[in-house]
């Protein structure tokens, strides 16, 4: 099946946007979910709900939000341009942004339950080997919360492909420029005579999320198997 | 020298632990579960910050409260090999063993990889995970993981509790090779006096997180005092004795000590071997006179240092069948009736029966000579 160029432009920029959000926020919510798993520090339970705000806001609130802080004249946007000479509002690194907000409770989530899963017992024997602390870090617990970093960076993909209402307000519904996915559907929708067309870009959204629970499926058994649980 | 005073409240439990053991051989911290052995373990390894205290190994200062020293457990050089084995389980054997392994050489070539494989029969588990071993073989490589880090100090947490028996019998081998061949000094925790009895040479006993008593295993195991500690159903005494002689023909050992002595079935030992025999005071009987035609190959004559009674129908008797200047503690457990009958008191003199068939493969262990207790 050979793919319009409306749809090719559509497909690409899903794809970068998912996998751009996915990467960009990996660390962070690594980091996030370690302080949430492992420190304890007054306000911690404010950074969980402050964490936890896009999964109950409605999108288009945390796309307008995103707007007034990274717009062109948002207090952190302006410093962005001024300084780095970064735009994110109307680009597509602004389509990365709202996703990642979006994803990152569930990232969080997912990798907050992997770190608490990971037997402290086996840090503190790696410590009594003579490891030093960040050798443990990136030896042991970084590779026994390999499946929840997979898991939510799975999710955070998925969640970004079907990000709609954040991406609508913060960058709005440009062709070729934020139009993602869900994005060049809804136009189509609206648009009289586009339903054949909506139901082509339904399939190959379908086949997208298809492939990525399968890659997740797929890795997740090697990490299983190389982690020695049930091989 | 390992020099340890320290105290930690933990919710309602208090460890106050003081004790001085030499830095040589197998130490073992005995005591039943929940009277904080395993937090002062962890205190030596640093995985545990103690209240109050000093903790020394060898003159070096690991913890000091006065002084604020507060070594971090990985500059501490202790290896420590845990209850339930802790491998990596994205490690390989062999990646699980070279994990805590330094650069450069070991301060004793006995600590090389190679060695420490052939020490503890590794080679043919090198390439295997951890999942697919059995419980006997994860403590091995747990061993070796801990070895191989170059450890002035090895503990050893109940290193057996997690094994069914057959795996206990598998690994003890190996853990006395690891006393007699390397330099290295073990803390062992335990709480099955069998174990104890087969591979410390000193013994510190604790009960309700302090120390009861330090002293070499033969000495706190024969003290009736001590009893309660360490354990009544399988009592007896350890002496000290070394290979005189094999009798080939019947199939015997004989074993020389200050009281005499001791024909066990046949060890395989050479002669000379240093052997410390445990005698459960069940498998000892008494006579007032020497019997004659018994099938009994072990009679020692002695006499009666301590009565223990109490209102059971069993009396365990402390004897003396060693010289005046070398005296040998032997216990006896026998009838409340039978001592009546005997008139046994403290200074009678009476006859030993040990059957040598009782002694049976675990009631002996070789034992290395440098125990705190020199012969």
């Amino acid at each position: 099946m050979l793919l319009t160029p409306f749809e090719l432009a559509a497909l690409g920029l899903s794809l970068k946007v998912g996998i751009a959000s996915m990467l960009c926020s990996l660390p962070v919510g690594l980091g996030a979910a370690w302080l949430l798993a492992r420190c304890r520090f007054p306000g911690k339970t404010l950074l969980d709900v402050v964490i936890h705000m896009p999964l109950v806001l409605p999108p288009v609130v945390v796309g307008y939000a995103l707007l007034i802080v990274f717009g062109r004249h948002g207090a952190v946007g302006a410093w962005l341009f001024d300084t780095l000479g970064i735009q994110l509002a109307f680009n597509w690194k602004g389509a990365a942004l709202a996703s990642a907000v979006m994803a990152f409770p569930l990232l969080v989530r997912a990798i907050r339950l992997s770190l608490e899963a990971v037997d402290r017992r086996l840090e503190s024997a790696a410590l009594t080997l003579g490891a030093s602390r960040a050798r443990v870090f990136f030896t042991v617990t970084l590779p026994l919360t390999a499946p929840g970093l997979l898991a939510g960076a799975i999710l955070g993909f998925a969640r970004s492909i079907g990000e709609f209402g954040a991406t609508i307000s913060f960058v709005s519904n440009l062709p070729g420029i934020t139009q993602t996915l869900p994005l060049a559907f809804f136009s189509l929708i609206q648009q009289p005579g586009g339903d054949a067309a909506a139901l082509r870009l339904t399939a190959i959204s379908l086949a997208l999320s298809l492939a990525a629970l399968l890659a997740s499926e797929v890795l997740s058994r090697r990490l299983a198997a190389r982690l020695g649980r049930a091989a | 020298m390992i020099e340890v005073d320290v105290q930690k409240r933990l919710g309602d439990f208090e460890l106050a632990a003081q004790f001085t053991a030499p830095a040589a051989g197998i130490t073992a911290l005995f005591g039943r579960s929940g009277a904080g052995k395993t937090t002062l373990v962890n205190a030596l390894a640093g995985l545990v910050r103690p209240d109050r205290g000093r903790i020394a190994v060898d003159g070096e200062v690991l913890f000091s409260a006065a002084d604020r020293i507060d070594r971090r457990p990985e500059r501490r050089r202790l290896g420590y090999v845990f209850q339930e084995g802790r491998l990596f389980p994205h490690y390989s054997v062999r990646g699980n063993l070279g994990y805590g392994m330094p650069r450069g050489n070991p301060s004793d070539p006995a600590l090389s990889f190679e060695a420490v494989v052939e020490l503890l029969r590794l080679e043919p588990l090198l390439g295997r995970r951890p999942y697919n071993l059995s419980g006997g073989e994860k403590q091995r490589v747990a061993i070796g993981r801990a070895l191989l880090a170059d450890p002035r100090l090895l503990l050893m947490d109940e290193p057996l509790a997690s094994l069914d028996l057959a795996h206990r019998a598998e690994i003890l081998p190996f853990i006395e090779e690891l006393r007699d061949r390397l330099r290295i000094p073990i803390v062992y925790v335990s709480h099955a006096m069998e174990e104890v009895v087969r591979l410390a040479d000193t013994l510190v006993l604790m009960s309700e997180g302090r120390v009861a008593a330090v002293g070499a295993v033969e000495d706190l195991t024969s003290r009736l005092d001590l009893r309660p500690l360490t354990g009544r159903f399988d009592a007896g005494a350890v002496i000290r004795a070394s290979v005189a002689g094999n009798d080939l023909v019947f199939g015997l050992t004989e074993l020389t000590f200050p009281g005499g002595r001791l024909r066990v079935p046949h060890l395989g030992l050479p002669l000379g071997t240093p052997v410390r025999a445990r005698i459960r005071a069940r498998d000892v009987a008494l006579a007032l006179e020497r019997p004659r035609g018994l099938s009994i190959l072990n009679v020692f004559a002695g006499r009666v240092v301590e009565i223990a009674e109490d209102q059971g129908p069993m009396v365990e008797v402390r004897l003396d069948i060693g010289k005046p200047d070398r005296p040998v503690a032997l216990w006896a457990r026998v009838t409340r009736r039978s001592a009546h009958d005997l008139r046994l008191e403290v200074g009678k003199p009476i006859h030993a029966l040990v059957k040598s068939v009782a002694l049976d493969r675990q009631s002996f262990s070789p034992y290395s000579r440098r125990g705190p207790v020199e012969e």
